[in-house]
């Protein structure tokens, strides 16, 4: 983390947090889920005789989705207290 | 006793624990009525939330959704979970840190002008109220259904109920309420969910049955699903039976749209702190996936253990004879949800895909002359799983119960939600600004009756396009609500003029492509285009468009933005202010 603690630094590494969960949220459902699906096939591992892009369309992108969540607030949490802002 | 008697008594006493949290959660101030006075604890607002989110639909129809399509409907899966992502991330810790009471307001303030409140206000209405009749018709369904009463009677004692909770107790009634429903509901899917789960895979978890052993072939439960399907001609369960654009589309505007229904919003503002609102949205998360993981479960075991039930030879041999069909069978047969007719006489019920054409060869050899389950409503995979499984008749009046408590849940908070804009936004901002706290509060009391009274009329006199609404419902709100809410907090630029374009192209630009292939105000007949994949712009279904919509509207809003002024420089301390948690708690009483 850097020296800077200022609004603008507290934003600015909210929007790259919420940037990267993003990328996981879209890589899980949009791209393990449907289209990278055929790729993930190609894989030697199957859960309960399917791909695991099945398994990522009907569970695996849900509890990814909790994780994420959980992982941004207890970011955020942190991220709150190291700049000052948080609500104590 | 008899299944009614016991219908009577777990679905009176579910409606006896509603209208005593009612009494107990009497609301005093329009803080009360709106918000809960901010008290609420972030895992009780998650599972309230979760309530609030999971209808009618969600309770008794999503599994067979799921088992009806197979791996093409994991879009509502992941498109009605992926949502609270963006609320989380995106929407709910800013709007709570803002401090008001409604999604319109937040929207006329930020963007200073009350024409952009007026916009986000019909918005609002028309998202909400096309989605209380769903659920008004639900519960009236539901009621003729396990209580034997006449349809409109059972949407009265609906209405009366929610109208003690709501009207007495408005959002602090409701949020206490929807938890007692949470508890309700989930009991009731999951008790079913497990013993289907321990008779087709030994496994008392449906989740984890759902890719593990068939027990009965000792091949994998999905393998052996994908199996039968295909020998009676249907297409398989898992691959891939739809287009990846229109996939990704339609899962992109469920997420977009959840995360910008109103309804789901205000519960966010009930907590204490914004921290809480992060919190909150995960835990509401967690709730909505212990019955979202177990649907698809459900969906795929009910359908397998039913086409099991009409093939107990395996598909090769013989079905069973009609006169041999299980009591289920029969029960149901009386509903109308499931029919059966007998098209060769051979006194045998043959289940297959007669619009297949590769399998119509195959069909005529064994002398079969069409698909003889002619009625296989998808409701009964939750409905009757209860008899399916040979379980104790308090089981199935638990289902009952359950399926209430989902549509009332849901339309106590869309109610509170239309309610709110009518005597908040409309009345106290707009027209009668001087009226005083109390008489908000009655104004606000007034306008929820209205509103249960407007959706008990819509209930008994549904507009003939209830399910389509609902993907309406939701292109709205991701057209319109989501991308305003959005920019006024991540651009710190953005001008009312800018806002105001965006939201009403996204409106318009959804209505029309929506109503040009499901005709103008879903009146059959007036579409202008057919309603095939050829005819479709770029092949984008128009339950998809609510993605395109967001787009639009992003792509006017920044361009108008660059035309016109910079916002006043205290609405961009506005933004400053919103984007940090601290002072949240000074909101409370605001």
């Amino acid at each position: 983390m850097s020296a800077d603690k200022s609004p603008a630094a507290y934003w600015s590494a909210n929007i790259r947090v919420i940037t990267i969960c993003l990328i996981i949220w879209a890589l899980v459902s949009f791209g393990f889920a449907i289209l990278l699906r055929p790729l993930l096939a190609m894989l030697p591992i199957t859960i309960g005789g399917v791909d695991l892009g099945f398994w990522f369309a009907q569970q695996g992108s849900i509890l990814t989705f909790i994780v994420l969540i959980f992982y941004y607030t207890w970011y955020m949490n942190r991220l709150d207290r190291e700049f000052g802002v948080d609500e104590e | 006793m008899s299944q009614f008697t016991l219908n009577l008594i777990v679905v009176g006493a579910s409606f006896a624990l509603y209208i005593g949290i009612a009494i107990w959660a009497r609301a005093g101030t329009t803080s009360d009525f709106y918000t809960a006075s901010r008290g609420v604890n972030p895992i009780v607002n998650g599972a309230a939330t979760a309530a609030d989110w999971m209808s009618a639909a969600s309770f008794i129809s999503m599994a067979g959704l799921i088992a009806f399509v197979g791996y093409g409907n994991s879009s509502f899966l992941m498109g009605w979970t992926g949502g609270y992502v963006l609320l989380a991330l995106l929407l709910a810790p800013y709007l709570r840190k803002f401090g008001r009471f409604t999604v319109p307001e937040f929207i006329g303030d930020r963007f200073y002008s009350q024409g952009a409140r007026i916009v986000a206000v019909i918005c609002l209405l028309v998202i909400s109220i096309t989605y209380v009749i769903g659920q008004m018709t639900g519960a009236g369904v539901a009621f003729s259904r396990f209580l034997e009463v006449q349809n409109t009677t059972g949407l009265f004692i609906a209405s009366a109920v929610v109208f003690i909770y709501a009207v007495l107790g408005g959002m602090k009634g409701i949020t206490y309420t929807q938890l007692a429903q949470y508890c309700v509901l989930i009991t009731a899917y999951t008790i079913p969910a497990v013993f289907i789960s321990m008779q087709l895979t030994n496994n008392p978890l449906p989740p984890l049955g759902l890719f593990s052993t068939h027990a009965e072939s000792g091949l994998p439960l999905l393998t052996k699903l994908d199996q039968v399907l295909v020998e009676l001609g249907f297409h398989d369960y898992t691959g891939l039976h739809t287009t990846k654009l229109n996939m990704v589309l339609f899962t992109m505007s469920l997420m977009i749209g959840t995360a910008g229904l109103p309804h789901v919003i205000i519960r966010f503002f009930t907590v204490p702190k914004v921290a809480d609102a992060r919190k909150s949205a995960g835990w509401a998360l967690i709730f909505i996936a212990l019955l979202y993981l177990t649907a698809p479960a459900v969906g795929a075991m009910a359908k397998l253990n039913i086409i099991t039930t009409i093939y107990p030879d395996g598909t090769a041999a013989e079905p069973i004879r009609y006169d041999e069909r299980p009591d289920w069978m029969r029960s149901w047969e009386q509903t109308g949800l499931l029919a059966f007719e007998d098209k060769n006489n051979d006194g045998r019920i043959q289940y297959y895909n007669d619009r297949s054409e590769d399998f119509a060869a195959i069909a005529e050899a064994r002398g079969w002359e069409g698909n003889e389950v002619v009625t296989f409503n998808q409701d009964i995979l939750v409905l009757a799983n209860p008899e399916i499984a040979q379980l104790p008749g308090w089981v199935l009046a638990l289902i009952a119960a359950g399926g209430l408590a989902a549509a009332l849940s849901t339309a106590a908070g869309l109610l509170l939600a239309i309610s709110s804009a009518i005597s908040h936004d409309l009345l106290k901002s707009v027209l009668m600004p001087k009226i005083t706290d109390k008489q908000e509060l009655l104004a606000a009391r007034i306008s929820m009756a209205f509103a249960i009274a407007l959706a008990t009329y819509l209930g008994m006199n549904p507009p003939g396009f209830a399910a389509q609404v609902v993907a309406l419902a939701f292109g709205l709100a991701a057209a319109t609500l989501f991308p305003a809410l959005m920019m006024g907090i991540f651009s710190k630029k953005m001008n009312t003029a800018g806002a105001v374009a965006g939201m009403l192209v996204g409106l318009l630009s959804t209505v029309l492509y929506i109503f040009t292939y499901l005709g103008w105000f879903f009146i059959p007949g007036t579409n202008m285009l057919p309603n095939t994949p050829d005819n479709w712009l770029f092949g984008v279904s128009p339950l998809s468009f609510g993605t395109i919509g967001a787009i639009l509207n992003f792509a006017t809003a920044y361009i108008v933005m660059k035309l016109t002024a910079d916002p006043p420089e205290h609405i961009q301390e506005l933004v400053e202010s919103i984007r940090v948690p601290r002072g949240a708690a000074g909101a409370v009483d605001h």
